[in-house]
């Protein structure tokens, strides 16, 4: 029944099926307590799997909830074993392959430390202004941006940067939600 | 209100009312409290041990022989990273633990004071969870919440790390609640039905049918081997299983094809390679069972029936996937099967079972004997003659020790065989016929030992001796690390490096000296009469069983192969099966 299906988890034969990977958002709803980020990111390391980005916040004050962002890139079978592992952890209360069950909403915040004179200065201004980057501090010879979006906004906006005096960069990491009316 | 208790009074009551009647400890600076509350009463009984690691084992060989969870008392620092190698193995295994660490004061905690370490940082990838106590208003509720993590679901262990300073803080205590909810832990104990219904029409059409059965049987309870008789009854079907799955079904059963996988029967391996439908019960296609993963049973239709959701299609991918406990799984199927037919579908089956007949004649379990060296498979069986009509529990170590008993003792009645599966934990048999013992003082707990394994926990025997508990010890004496040895001839030409031990104790002066009995035999005519001295001994014993040196453990399916590749008993050179990418596996 099963003959043509080729498992690929076992620890022999790692090197079978490398080339099925995706990029997935996983949502995760944890109690806020002490350890829970290692707890996290040590089931991560320890079984091998990825992590590309990773948010945590508290979300739900009364309850003590908190909700982590996961992006990670994984074949789907793997993908299957990282929310299945993720959910026996006693602290986790649910967890949801936003990617799987459609198309989030993801986003993420990013400043932009841009430094530069004369004709660069107005290249950069004008730049920042079709992203809809805010400048959120400046001085004469430099600016920081502050920018909101997709990824991919973000990583066009900062390599725009470079030749126009990018210094340096943080980001948040993604931040991503459920369409519709539903939550978690 | 009644009266306040001190953290460390509250331990020891949150103890009793969790049913604890044994506790596995060693004191230290940061437990002193709470072993100055057990000092004061007499309602727990506290097994002093020789090292932490021995508190573990004798713990899981007291959880598993019992179906209780066992409990390990240990100090912080070297206390709780001793108990770490105990701990990985009751994961591994899914065995309950509760494992209470002292902590140095809050306070102090970060300060790299003295005898500290970050034990919920060390232990947080080897439990099924862990707990750091902050405040005293917690400690009761988390105690109460960690016996009930460890025992249901998956069972594992849990650490409960103690500050000093919260054990002499004063408290309100809480009793259990008889019915504890936890707001993100749910274990799904009962199979979906649809599902279940599913997989028994499946059975109702196989051809080829093979039970795969598993410590998850064990750990569900009794009531589950009974139900998993019934249902090979009922079924006809034949039935194998795991080596931690031993005991769940008879061995003199007739329907019993002997364990599976690395060192399974060919009777066994053949059935699942060629099967058309798999039944997995509480097993979870660990690496030493499938052997080489893309030749795995590749005609079968498979069905799983874990408590875990993890493990479905973990390694194997399951066409059936049913997430329960297998009692009650178990318990819908034998149901489901009794409304749909009235007779066992031997007849249906008949080819497959002669097929089975077939694999079961070429005998891979037989080894040829010697009248002059007891060979290894001949003393197994010579003890298992001697105490077949006795309540008996087995332990080992790890290695072809280990295996041999595996094959040729045969296991009648669950939580039996007490053993490292997962982990592979050299040293776990000694202590855990200990913790065994303690729960059954009137039976006959043996471990079949390996004299390398033994000796890592040897001071054990000292424990036992102390508490007047007469385990046996029986050591299979090759000299060698065994199967480090045989896997030395087959993979790296007989070179044995580092498997021979130069330097032996005298094991039956060691027994001496520590207070026990030492027997030891060399010639099988002497040998029913050695393992009578040792079963007469009102105490315990090291038996130092001298069997032929160079013995090697099969059949064996080679790393890399597939069931249908096994290397049989009467293959005379084993040192150049395996290629080039099997010696790189494990």
């Amino acid at each position: 029944m099963n003959s043509h299906l080729r498992a690929s988890g076992s620890a022999y034969f790692l090197t079978a099926a490398k080339n099925n990977k995706e990029r997935h958002t996983l949502s995760v709803l944890v109690d806020n307590e002490p350890g829970i980020l290692a707890r996290i990111a040590g089931l991560f390391s320890a079984r091998g799997y990825n992590i590309e980005s990773l948010t945590v916040s508290e979300t739900e004050h009364e309850q003590g909830l908190s909700r982590i962002t996961v992006v990670t890139i994984a074949s789907p079978k793997t993908l299957r074993q990282i929310k299945l592992q993720l959910e026996r952890l006693i602290p986790v209360h649910k967890v949801h392959d936003l990617t799987a069950e459609g198309n989030p909403l993801e986003r993420e915040l990013a400043l932009v430390k841009v430094a530069g004179a004369g004709e660069k200065r107005v290249e950069t201004l004008r730049l920042a202004e079709a992203f809809r980057a805010q400048v959120v501090d400046a001085s004469t010879t430099s600016f920081i941006f502050e920018i909101t979006g997709k990824t991919s906004k973000i990583e066009q906006f900062i390599s725009l940067m470079v030749p126009l005096g990018l210094v340096e960069v943080v980001r948040t990491g993604l931040s991503a939600i459920s369409r519709g009316p539903d939550g978690m | 209100m009644s009266e306040k208790l001190t953290g460390a009074e509250m331990v020891v009551e949150a103890l009793k009312d969790n049913g604890v009647e044994h506790i596995f400890g060693y004191p230290g600076g940061a437990v002193l409290p709470i072993y100055d509350a057990l000092f004061q009463q007499d309602a727990v009984e506290h097994i002093l041990v020789r090292h932490e690691q021995g508190a573990t084992h004798m713990a899981e060989g007291y959880a598993r022989s019992t179906g209780k969870v066992g409990v390990v008392l240990v100090t912080s620092g070297p206390g709780a990273t001793n108990a770490v190698t105990g701990l990985t193995d009751a994961l591994l295994d899914s065995i309950p633990l509760v494992c209470i660490t002292g902590q140095v004061p809050t306070s102090l905690i970060g300060s790299d004071a003295f005898q500290e370490c970050d034990t919920v940082g060390i232990t947080r990838n080897c439990t099924k969870h862990n707990y750091l106590v902050k405040k005293i208003d917690d400690l009761a509720r988390i105690i109460h919440e960690a016996f009930y993590i460890a025992a249901s679901g998956r069972p594992g262990p849990v650490v409960i790390d103690i500050p000093k300073d919260v054990q002499f803080a004063l408290g309100q205590y809480m009793k259990p609640s008889t019915q504890i909810q936890h707001n993100s832990y749910s274990p799904n104990v009962e199979g979906d039905i649809g599902d279940i219904e599913t997989a028994v029409d499946l059975m109702l059409q196989a051809n080829k049918p093979v039970f795969y059965t598993g410590g998850g049987i064990i750990n569900s309870g009794p009531r589950a081997s009974e139900l998993l008789r019934e249902l090979v009854e009922l079924t006809g079907f034949p039935v194998t299983s795991t080596l931690m799955g031993l005991g769940a079904y008879p061995a003199s059963g007739d329907k019993w094809l002997g364990m599976l996988g690395m060192h399974g029967t060919y009777e066994a391996n053949m059935a699942m390679h060629d099967c058309d439908l798999m039944l997995n019960i509480g097993a979870r296609f660990d690496d030493r069972i499938t052997g080489r993963i893309d030749a795995f049973s590749p005609g079968s239709t498979k069905v799983h029936v874990d408590i875990d959701p993890s493990s479905i299609n973990k390694i194997v991918d399951a066409d059936l996937a049913i997430i329960g406990d297998c009692e009650h799984v178990l318990e819908e199927m034998v149901r489901l099967w009794r409304t749909k037919t009235n007779a066992p579908r031997t007849e249906a089956i008949k080819p497959w079972l002669d097929e089975v007949e077939k694999w079961r004649a070429i005998k891979s379990l037989g080894y040829e004997n010697s009248d002059s060296i007891i060979k290894p498979q001949f003393a197994i069986e010579r003890l298992a003659a001697a105490v077949k009509d006795r309540d008996v529990y087995i332990t080992t170590e790890v290695g072809q020790h280990q295996m041999w008993a595996a094959q040729y003792f045969p296991f009648e009645e669950p939580n039996r065989f007490m053993t490292s599966g997962g982990l592979g934990t050299m040293g776990y048999g000694l202590p855990a016929a200990v913790g065994v013992q303690v729960a059954h003082r009137d039976a006959l707990v043996i471990d079949i030992a390996g004299e390398a394994s033994v000796q890592m926990t040897m001071q054990e025997f000292s424990t036992a001796v102390q508490f007047r508990l007469p385990i046996k010890v029986f050591i299979l004496n090759n000299e060698y690390m065994g199967m480090v040895r045989q896997w030395q001839e087959l993979l790296h030409g007989s070179r044995f490096s580092q498997s021979y031990s130069e330097s032996l104790p005298d094991f039956v002066k060691l027994a001496e000296a520590m207070g026990g009995k030492g027997v030891r035999c060399d010639d099988p005519k002497q040998l029913d009469q050695a393992i009578a001295e040792m079963l007469d001994y009102d105490g315990p014993v090291l038996f130092d069983c001298r069997v032929e040196k160079l013995e090697n453990c099969l059949p064996m399916i080679p790393s890399g192969k597939a069931h249908n590749e096994m290397i049989l008993a009467d293959t005379a050179d084993i040192s150049n099966i395996i290629d080039e990418k099997g010696k790189a596996l494990v």
